[in-house]
């Protein structure tokens, strides 16, 4: 049981990967007898990762294809819905979906207004895809653990993470986005000695420059570290809060396998928890939008 | 749990989504509020105008409608005054008519009157005559007495 609750969990939590193999591999193939075939690759080879071994052993030559998909295709479907409602918009009575576009929309432009000082069209669609898109990655993570995978492995997908925020690559690529637009702006309004300078003559500053020459380094590390920590904190934070809930509910459905009792303790735990991460899931794709609208905002402002 | 290319995949995919809202989604949507914004505001500022002009109508209607009471007022009290001054006018007339026939008749009455006076005198001095003549026994020369027959038709 042990064995197998390890194998579940690892299981689950390995990413479909599509990569190259180096030349000189070693695959080992589990046959269906459970007998371990051994062949290596003779060339380099495009292929998808029989584990999470092998996963790693293709470096950064390879693509998590379930996270880029579903990603991808949560995305797309959202700014079909969105680009249909533009279509549609009129400035008689809104109705339906068209309100609920229109309900995010004013959310957003209201968010954006309050928190951002400057002007820039980018921001507000900036922020209402980001919060709308993090929803619906996070969202993925309510659908029960096995649904998703269980249908893919009737297909013959051997691995199916099917909640794209649990993926460092995909939060990472986000909020590096999101680093490169601060960059870009910030020398953009303030100049290149504008950035410079705010990296380098604060926080300590003093009027005799043999002081100030000491202060600068200082200041230099401070800032480097202060302005490298938003783009990870802001990636990390959406990625641990979403993995460690995946990682909850991967551990609660492992209780429906282990006895009655315990499956129906399970049961409440899921729904519980489902209901706990409706919570969680809004709070963090609004402190996402909120952090690039504030980080955003801080970059057009010249001091 | 392995950083690869998938944050590259995710870069791009951002970088099309925000775009593609940025072009296609947020302007038209926003334009639309705004405009409904717009014209709900419109539409709102018209109404209140609207029941202004009501009120402003209505006042002057009422106005109106005093005033023209007040002119038929007005008129119906000329109306009477006319009236009362009519009939007294008639009345006037027709009292000064009846006393006009009034004196007439009684002219008329008071000439028959002393005509019937003069024959009655005539008529007297002519009997007295004869009365006398009858006493006398004798004519009485109407002719040779006629001073004293005169004065005694003027006594009569």
């Amino acid at each position: 049981m042990a064995g197998n609750s390890q194998e579940y969990i690892s299981h689950h939590l390995t990413n479909l990967t599509y990569g190259k193999l180096p030349a000189g591999y070693v695959r080992h193939e589990v046959a269906e007898d459970g007998t371990v075939h051994e062949h290596e690759l003779t060339t380099a080879t495009w292929t998808m990762a029989h584990n999470s071994e092998e996963a790693a052993q293709m470096g950064f030559t390879a693509v998590n294809v379930d996270s880029l998909g579903w990603s991808f295709g949560l995305g797309a479907l959202l700014m079909f819905l969105f680009w249909r409602a533009a279509k549609k918009a009129t400035t008689g009575v809104p109705t339906g979906f068209q309100n609920f576009v229109e309900m995010i929309v004013e959310f957003i432009d209201n968010t954006v207004k309050e928190a951002f000082h400057g002007r820039n069209p980018l921001i507000a669609p900036l922020a209402m895809t980001i919060f709308t898109w993090v929803f619906m990655m996070n969202f993925m993570d309510l659908i029960p653990v096995d649904v998703l995978p269980s249908i893919f492995g009737a297909m013959g997908v051997h691995f199916m993470k099917v909640v794209p925020s649990t993926d460092v690559n995909i939060t990472m690529g986000m909020s590096l986005t999101v680093f490169a637009m601060m960059i870009f702006y910030s020398i953009k309004v303030k100049g290149i000695s504008g950035f410079v300078g705010e990296l380098t003559l604060q926080p300590f500053s003093a009027k005799n420059p043999v002081v100030q020459a000491i202060f600068i380094p200082i200041n230099l590390i401070l800032e480097s570290v202060a302005l490298i920590a938003k783009p990870i904190s802001l990636a990390l934070r959406l990625f641990g809060n979403m993995y460690a809930g995946e990682m909850i509910f991967i551990l609660i459905a492992l209780m429906f396998s282990a006895g009655a009792a315990l499956a129906i303790m399970g049961g409440v735990l899921q729904w519980a928890w489902a209901v706990f991460h409706i919570l969680v899931i809004t709070l963090q794709a609004f402190i996402f939008m909120m952090l690039t609208i504030v980080y955003l905002s801080m970059s057009h402002e010249d001091h | 749990m392995n950083i690869n290319a998938t944050l590259i995949g995710q870069i791009i995919t951002f970088g099309v989504f925000v775009w593609f809202c940025m072009k296609f989604v947020w302007p038209y949507l926003l334009t639309a509020m705004q405009e409904r914004e717009k014209k709900i505001a419109d539409g709102l500022d018209a109404a209140n105008r609207a029941a202004r002009d009501l009120e402003l109508a209505q006042e002057k209607a009422s106005d109106q409608l005093r005033e023209s009471k007040e002119k038929a007022a007005e008129i119906i009290e000329q109306a009477n005054k006319r009236a009362n001054q009519i009939i007294d006018e008639a009345k006037e007339a027709a009292r000064s008519e009846g006393d006009r026939l009034v004196a007439a008749a009684q002219a008329e009455v008071e000439q028959e009157v002393n005509r019937a006076k003069e024959d009655l005198r005539k008529q007297v001095s002519e009997l007295a005559v004869a009365g006398a003549a009858k006493i006398l026994g004798k004519s009485v020369d109407p002719a040779a007495h006629s001073e004293l027959l005169n004065k005694l038709a003027d006594e009569l």
